[in-house]
């Protein structure tokens, strides 16, 4: 996989030089491909399970980046959001099976939870933490119903296509799939969950892909087709199996690469991608043209090429299960998605490269550079290449055993070849061919007739038109609530925040069952009786005043009381925070109100009765907190430790200074910035604000 | 806002003490109850009371700095504070504390968190001005 990655990379980067030539965003798209391929390197070289979350996380978000690289494109940037929302969701869904399943095995590193597979699949976990990491997985690598962004995700730049939509990204959902089956393999669930999503996939892409008629869409939809196809051989999970799924990772990396830079080099001398606008451009750009066959008949599974080992592997794997019903189901999946293959080679090829050129046809303006054709070249003589020495030991001992060994989870030796007698295989294979062609010949028939279908029923029952409604739905959704929640009266805010609390607080209290009768030692005094009564007094004042500023002066009153609580407590650091917040509060209170209109109106007798209820409520929940909070016994663990080191370590009697600008100085550093940020914040509103009224003030004078 | 003589006459007295009254506070918070943050605050309340009594801009003019250089200065103090030990001395964590030797009259020792509580007395004078002067003399 290291392999396919940095070596298709290094293609890719030759590539796109060519491809964007002049583009003067050149320099962002190389930048943002070098972060794919890193995080695409952190998901295939990580250990540990988060490691692996957070790279998988960045390589749907430079996907996002680089299919919006287009970004003044309506098309470019809904596709790009449309990827990024389906592996977004996947990826959270991701996360929550990887947290279930180091639960469930007891480690986050996956090797060691290789060696847990009992403790796995029988913890009650496994189920849910299945479901949810195959949800990351096939959104990720577009199975069906998820398929729907990857051909959309063709707006990319064709380069990006050709690298994170075929050969690589696409894949991670295959490779963790792949790499977690030792642990999560082998049990009825995966079986059914991977086969059937994976055959659908198989099937639904090959069908797709063979009645488009641009050359990109025809490869993404053979793209999805081959994912499945990975998929259902992992689920099978047998050894063959896994023979076959390693086999045609490589496979289908080397000839869709090829592919989609040879579409690329089409579509970027020619100007089109319609293969029905395309005709007689063998001769025009006989490199391409080279490159392009050899990976179609690779995709096609024509011998020599690597295509027809893996595809001799595939019908292996599927004749191998050992009931008869099985047998016959993969198989015959197997081979109605390899008829749709060998279709869609066809369409690629023949007609834009052999077929007659006329009137309704493009022509290239000048042949394709070194650099747009040797990507597709290379890999394509790759398939030929590793096709024609497949029995040698580099291929399969070096190149493949081990890979399928880490999967399998036993060790196991794997031989290739091309010739391996009569075998019912081989009648596969002839079948298959045959039939393609004869599916190919149907293409142009049919076309129109599967279209209109298409164009009927997707906007009702596809999952694409249910992403839109989703969609749509989550817009309206957060309409509704925010003209709900935020009114714009500071008033309705307080309330939702304040109910909110008192709600989720108070149901947690009263299920606690905690104890909360006050213990002896909270008996009042006298001195607490006197300040308690001030405070009630200033909040009756508050309540019943006329004018904001005796408001103000109320909450003033009891800011200080309060002050003078915590002195009588012994923290008189605290009561001179209070004092002087108090006091700046008061200040800017008066600053802000002096500039309000005096109260015109009360609010109504049901409004006051609400407020009042709501704040018996804020009061009833914060004793009942407080009393709670005072009941668990705290341990006194940290405030010995504070008070035996603040001298010895940070050479201060005060502990709570010490703790400030020492032990926790990190964290007032972070509160320091964020003070100053909100100030700015305030400056910037406000002088904003004068701003704009000068402007106004100034344009109605220039009116008039 | 109309100027009241009895404020005026207060402030004048007030404000060198409330000012004195701080720099106490700060510098003796290390080992009693006070340090930057409360420091800061005085200073900001002793400006804001020159502020009701002059006039906001008479408040702006006695501070001289503008209150974006102080948050700055101060963010500024906080952050070398920080960075003194790993990247003066060398191989030690960020934010590690250094103390010097010498003791000074009225502040004694000097020592990184020493000035990273100046940050923190600064930051907040500026950050509280800043909010006090723009929300006085909007409109």
């Amino acid at each position: 996989m290291v392999l396919i990655i940095s070596g298709i990379g290094t293609l890719i980067f030759i590539y796109a030089g060519g491809y964007l030539q002049g583009d003067p965003r050149i320099g962002r798209f190389y930048v943002m491909i070098l972060i794919f391929m890193a995080a695409m390197l952190g998901v295939v070289l990580a250990d540990s399970l988060l490691l692996l979350f957070v790279f998988w996380e960045l390589t749907s978000i430079s996907s996002f980046l680089l299919i919006g690289f287009n970004h003044e494109s309506e098309q470019s940037r809904r596709s790009a959001q449309q990827a990024l929302l389906v592996t977004g969701s996947g990826g959270l869904a991701l996360l929550a099976g990887l947290i279930l399943l180091a639960t469930a095995g007891g480690s986050w590193q996956i090797s060691v939870l290789l060696h847990q597979q009992t403790a796995v699949t029988t913890s009650p976990l496994y189920l849910p933490a299945l479901i949810l990491i195959l949800l990351g997985a096939f959104t990720k690598s577009a199975q069906f119903p998820f398929h729907f962004w990857l051909p959309n995700a063709m707006a990319a730049p064709t380069p990006v296509s050709a690298y994170l939509h075929s050969a690589t990204m696409v894949k991670a959902g295959v490779y963790l799939l792949a790499r977690l089956h030792p642990v999560l393999g082998g049990t009825g669930e995966w079986f059914y969950g991977l086969v059937i999503v994976g055959g659908i996939t198989a099937v639904l892409g090959g069908y797709l892909s063979w009645w488009q008629t641009d050359l990109k869409r025809i490869m993404a939809y053979s793209t999805v087709s081959a994912l499945g196809v990975l998929v259902l051989l992992l689920g099978i999970g047998t050894k063959i199996a896994v023979e076959a799924a390693m086999l045609f990772l490589l496979v289908h990396s080397l000839y869709k690469g090829g592919l989609f830079m040879a579409a690329g080099a089409i579509d970027h001398e020619t100007g089109t991608r319609n293969v029905r606008r395309l005709a007689g451009l063998a001769r025009q750009m006989p490199f391409v043209f080279v490159g392009i066959t050899l990976a179609s008949l690779s995709m096609a599974g024509i011998p020599p090429l690597l295509g027809f080992i893996g595809k001799e592997l595939i019908y292996e794997a599927t004749l191998e299960p050992e009931t008869a019903v099985w047998q016959l189901l993969l198989t015959a999946l197997a081979l109605l998605t390899n008829i749709f293959l060998v279709a869609a080679s066809g369409v690629i090829v023949i007609k834009p490269f052999l077929g007659q050129p006329n009137e309704d046809t493009v022509q290239p303006h000048h042949p394709a550079g070194l650099s747009l054709w040797l990507g597709p070249l290379l890999l394509g003589l790759l398939s030929l290449g590793l096709g024609l020495f497949s029995n040698s030991t580099l291929v399969a001992k070096w190149l493949l055993q081990p890979a399928a060994t880490a999967v399998y989870g036993h060790d196991l030796v794997l031989k290739l070849g091309l010739w391996h007698g009569l075998t019912p295989m081989l009648l596969l294979s002839g079948v298959t061919i045959a039939a393609g062609a004869g599916v190919w010949w149907l293409h142009e028939r049919w076309r129109q007739g599967v279209m209109a279908v298409d164009a009927a029923l997707a906007p009702r029952l596809g999952p694409e038109a249910l992403y839109d409604r989703g969609f749509d739905g989550l817009l309206r959704l957060a309409d509704w609530l925010t003209v709900r929640v935020q009114d714009g009266f500071l008033r309705h805010y307080l309330l939702w925040i304040v109910g909110t609390t008192v709600v989720l607080v108070g149901t947690a209290l009263l299920r606690g069952k905690t104890a909360v009768m006050p213990s002896q030692d909270l008996i009042p005094g006298p001195n607490e009786i006197l300040l308690t009564l001030v405070i009630l007094g200033a909040a009756w004042m508050v309540v019943q005043a006329d004018s904001r500023l005796a408001a103000v002066a109320g909450l003033g009153v009891i800011g200080y009381s309060m002050a003078l609580i915590f002195i009588l407590y012994g923290a008189p650091d605290l009561a001179m925070t209070q004092f002087s917040v108090e006091t700046l509060t008061v200040i800017l209170f008066v600053l802000v109100l002096y500039k309000l209109p005096t109260f015109e109106t009360k609010d109504s007798t049901p409004t006051r009765l609400r407020n009042v209820v709501v704040s018996l409520l804020v009061g009833a929940m914060m004793t009942g907190l407080v009393l709670a909070a005072n009941a668990i016994p705290a341990s006194t663990h940290v405030t010995d430790f504070y008070s035996e080191n603040s001298y010895v370590l940070a050479k201060g009697h005060n502990i709570v200074n010490v703790i400030l600008v020492d032990f926790r100085g990190l964290d007032t550093m972070v509160e320091i910035t964020v003070l100053s940020v909100a100030a700015v914040g305030v400056y910037a509103l406000i002088h904003t604000r004068k701003q704009q009224q000068e402007t106004a003030v100034e344009e109605r004078r220039s009116e008039s | 806002m109309a100027r009241s003589t009895i404020l005026v006459t207060a402030t004048r007295i007030l404000l060198p003490l409330m000012l004195l009254f701080a720099f106490y506070i700060f510098v003796r918070g290390h080992n009693d109850p006070g340090g930057g943050f409360i420091g800061g605050l005085i200073v900001a309340t002793a400006f804001s009371l020159y502020g009701i009594a002059h006039g906001m801009g008479a408040a702006r003019k006695l501070l001289r700095l503008h209150s974006r250089t102080l948050i700055g200065i101060g963010l500024l103090c906080v952050i070398t504070s920080g960075f003194l030990a790993p990247l003066v001395v060398g191989d030690l964590p960020f934010l590690t504390a250094l103390w010097g030797t010498a003791v000074w009259p009225a502040i004694g020792k000097l020592s990184t968190p020493l000035l990273f509580d100046t940050g923190v007395f600064l930051g907040v004078v500026g950050v509280t001005s800043m909010i006090i002067f723009t929300l006085a003399e909007e409109g």
